[in-house]
């Protein structure tokens, strides 16, 4: 079924439901490879506005990618929530942003199972930043391992000590900095170097014997792929998460070697392990638009609604963390500050709407247009629109994956303007240490507590 | 000694053991001045790295010099936007350079050589003369037949694979400027690819990365690419399928000897 809308003399004509997401969405670099983007501004506004007096029960009824071809959207369909949907399925796009703006945070879970990937990236492409920003501060997703992260008022940060060579001792020495800062309570979470079995279990044993040494109220994770984790599993080596990088397609999932009943085993295994101590949501997945063009398998669907049907893939593992590493996969996809900073709000409202704890890698490569002045807006942005979770890496300078993110520092500097406070048990846990006083500010001394544990 | 002192002993200790950038210091909840300029610093030798054009000429001539035959091509990507944001258009050559490598083409040969600029022009102006002059020995000695070595600008790793197939080489051999990094704006990275033709994908090349002065040296990066090359030519293949067990000979008497120790 096409599209149409008119602006003045001109008739703009959209062939079917697809072409109209992609070109209602914002410009970005990976639309244009893709062949999909708008091909003027004002063709641009005609789709928004056509889009916008689309039915939500239209895209529900529509899969953009065919069930019979793809195991991602019978993921979406088989477990969608027709009751949740009963309370907005009467809504137009346009009508849905309007709902969301005005309803109370409990509103925005009730419906969060209701809410279809293909949903929140539609309501998306006709919302401004401020949008995106408000309503997802009011959409919360508490989750909960060894400590509760994503309550109100709280954002936690996934402590990032990599090394190019694996090195424990250099490992070590950033995990010390980045505690010392008060980074660390959505995990202590590596990318390792090396993708062996043995370096894994190396890598885990490390962290868990730090978190134990210190009896830090927190989870380790290795990012390795899920089989790798699965055999280390398999071989008694402890195991807090369990990651793996997805995309919104089976095609692009199967590119990265994993299935939707690998991830179900992975799962499994790691519930069985019972290392939680408040909570049991196991698994930790990162995403980022592009992967499924980069992988050639995107069938024609705009990159920022693919991103969100990730995130259905990953809601269906009650996970304790995602994240969007929104500027890493290069400018081809996300060309310049302006469009990942969009991006990087796009996915949290998506993940935030479909009730999907998202914090995001504030990051960009050295060959896009983009500096650290742009990851400070787009941080800022970030933590007044409730994000999750960031990434805390020494100097912002990745050593190991060649890119940069946000540092030790930078979380200081949000929670400060901010007023953002860590997962509790952690910030219990920094006082206990007198890493921080009460208030959660760090105390004078450069982490002495953590060097004198370090020597007993 | 205070305990100030102490713990700034302690941290000096720790960031000696990893190139991250720890026990930087604080001034409230931001960085100390040295850490701001120190990063914007490093971030704008990248930017530098990746915007600067390639010196073709100075390229070719150094080439020259270690008595190669050179040709010169381009891709179809007219410029350095253009580059970034379309990596399909770095993956092709241009209209004039595949008609003028048909022309140059002559019987088949064992190898082809491509110097692209990649995200790092930098690269390239440093380290693939002093590779290449590596290299040269242990490709005489093993008796290969040799393309004219491709200067290409504006390139993606793949435009390999159009250069080695117009010029009917059994294999192709990309020195490619990688991705910057914050700490390695110099580094230079090697593609080995069987069969090269358009469509080949990354799980059929062979990988050295990080190749400079600080990370993998030329002289080792040249030992590892022959003895890829050796192997991939022998059992006609490149990829997953051909693990790098050059290291194996490090320890022995055999690497010292090519690596002149």
């Amino acid at each position: 079924m096409s599209y149409r809308h008119v602006v003045g003399p001109r008739t703009f004509v959209f062939a079917d439901l697809a072409e109209l997401m992609a070109k209602a969405s914002p410009p970005r670099s990976g639309d244009r490879l893709a062949g999909l983007a708008a091909e003027s501004a004002a063709e641009g506004v005609a789709a928004r506005w056509c889009l916008a007096e689309v039915p939500l029960a239209e895209i529900l009824a529509r899969p953009l990618i065919p069930y019979e071809a793809d195991d991602v959207t019978r993921l979406i369909l088989d477990t969608h929530d027709a009751a949740a949907f009963g309370r907005i399925g009467h809504l137009t796009v346009g009508d849905f942003r309007e709902f969301l703006l005005t309803a109370p945070p409990e509103t925005l879970a009730a419906i969060a199972p209701g809410v279809t990937p293909e949903i929140a990236a539609a309501v998306s492409k006709i919302m401004r930043n401020q949008d995106l920003i408000l309503v997802a501060r009011k959409a919360r997703v508490v989750t909960r391992l060894r400590n509760t992260i994503g309550l109100p008022g709280t954002m936690a940060v996934r402590l990032q000590p990599n090394h190019p060579s694996d090195d424990p001792a250099g490992i070590a020495a950033a995990i010390l900095d980045g505690l010392a800062y008060g980074c660390g309570d959505a995990c202590i979470g590596i990318n390792p170097a090396s993708d062996s079995v043995q370096g894994l279990a190396g890598l885990l044993h490390l962290l868990a014997e730090t978190i134990e040494r210190f009896a830090i109220p927190t989870q380790a994770c290795v990012l390795t792929h899920v089989t790798t984790t699965l055999e280390a599993m398999n071989r008694g080596v402890p195991v807090d998460l369990v990651f793996q990088s997805i995309a919104g397609t089976q095609a692009a999932n199967a590119s990265f070697g994993v299935t939707l009943p690998l991830l179900k085993e992975a799962h499994e295994a790691a519930l069985a392990l019972e290392r939680g101590t408040v909570g049991d949501n196991v698994m930790y997945f990162e995403t980022g638009q592009g992967s499924a063009l980069s992988a050639d398998a995107h069938h024609g669907i705009d990159q920022q609604t693919l991103e969100a049907r990730a995130y259905a893939v990953a809601r269906a593992f009650r996970p304790l963390l995602v994240n969007t590493v929104v500027g890493f996969i290069g400018p081809e996809y996300l060309y310049d500050g302006k469009e990942i900073i969009r991006a990087g709000l796009e996915d949290h409202f998506c993940g935030k709407l479909m009730g999907v704890p998202l914090g995001v890698d504030v990051c960009y490569t050295n060959h896009a247009e983009a500096d650290q002045d742009d990851m400070d807006t787009l941080l800022t942005l970030l933590g007044t629109a409730g994000v999750t979770y960031i990434m805390g890496i020494p100097g912002a300078d990745d050593v190991m994956l060649n890119y940069q993110s946000t540092s030790f520092h930078d979380q200081l500097y949000l929670r400060e303007v901010t007023g953002l406070k860590r997962a509790p048990e952690f910030a219990a846990w920094l006082v206990r240490m007198g890493l921080t006083d009460a208030d959660g500010a760090l105390r004078p001394g450069g982490g002495m507590p953590l060097l004198a544990g370090l020597a007993a | 000694m205070s305990r100030e002192d102490e713990a700034a002993g302690a941290w000096r200790r720790l960031a000696a053991l990893t190139p991250a950038r720890i026990a930087l210091g604080r001034a409230g909840s931001g960085l100390p001045t040295r850490e701001v300029l120190r990063f914007s610093l490093a971030h704008a030798q990248a930017r530098d790295a990746v915007h600067t054009p390639l010196d073709v000429e100075a390229v070719r001539e150094g080439i020259t010099a270690l008595g190669f035959e050179t040709l010169v091509v381009a891709s179809a990507a007219p410029d350095r936007a253009t580059y970034l944001r379309r990596p399909d258009l770095g993956r092709r050559l241009d209209e004039d350079s595949a008609a003028a490598l048909a022309a140059a083409a002559r019987n088949p040969v064992d190898l082809a050589l491509v110097v692209a600029d990649g995200l790092s022009a930098r690269a390239v102006h440093e380290g693939a003369v002093p590779l290449l002059a590596a290299l040269a020995p242990a490709l005489a000695g093993a008796g290969l037949s040799l393309a004219p070595v491709v200067v290409a600008t504006q390139a993606r790793v793949a435009l390999g694979d159009a250069v080695g197939a117009r010029l009917e080489a059994r294999a192709v051999a990309v020195l490619i400027g990688e991705r910057p990094g914050l700490s390695s704006p110099d580094s230079l990275g090697v593609y080995l690819t069987f069969g090269p033709r358009p469509g080949r994908t990354d799980a059929e090349r062979n990988c050295l990365s990080n190749v400079r002065a600080a990370g993998l040296r030329p002289d080792l990066a040249a030992f590892k690419l022959s003895w890829l090359i050796d192997r991939a030519l022998t059992r006609e293949l490149t990829g997953v399928s051909l693990k790098d067990e050059s290291d194996r000979l490090i320890e022995g008497p055999a690497e010292r000897q090519a690596l002149g120790q």
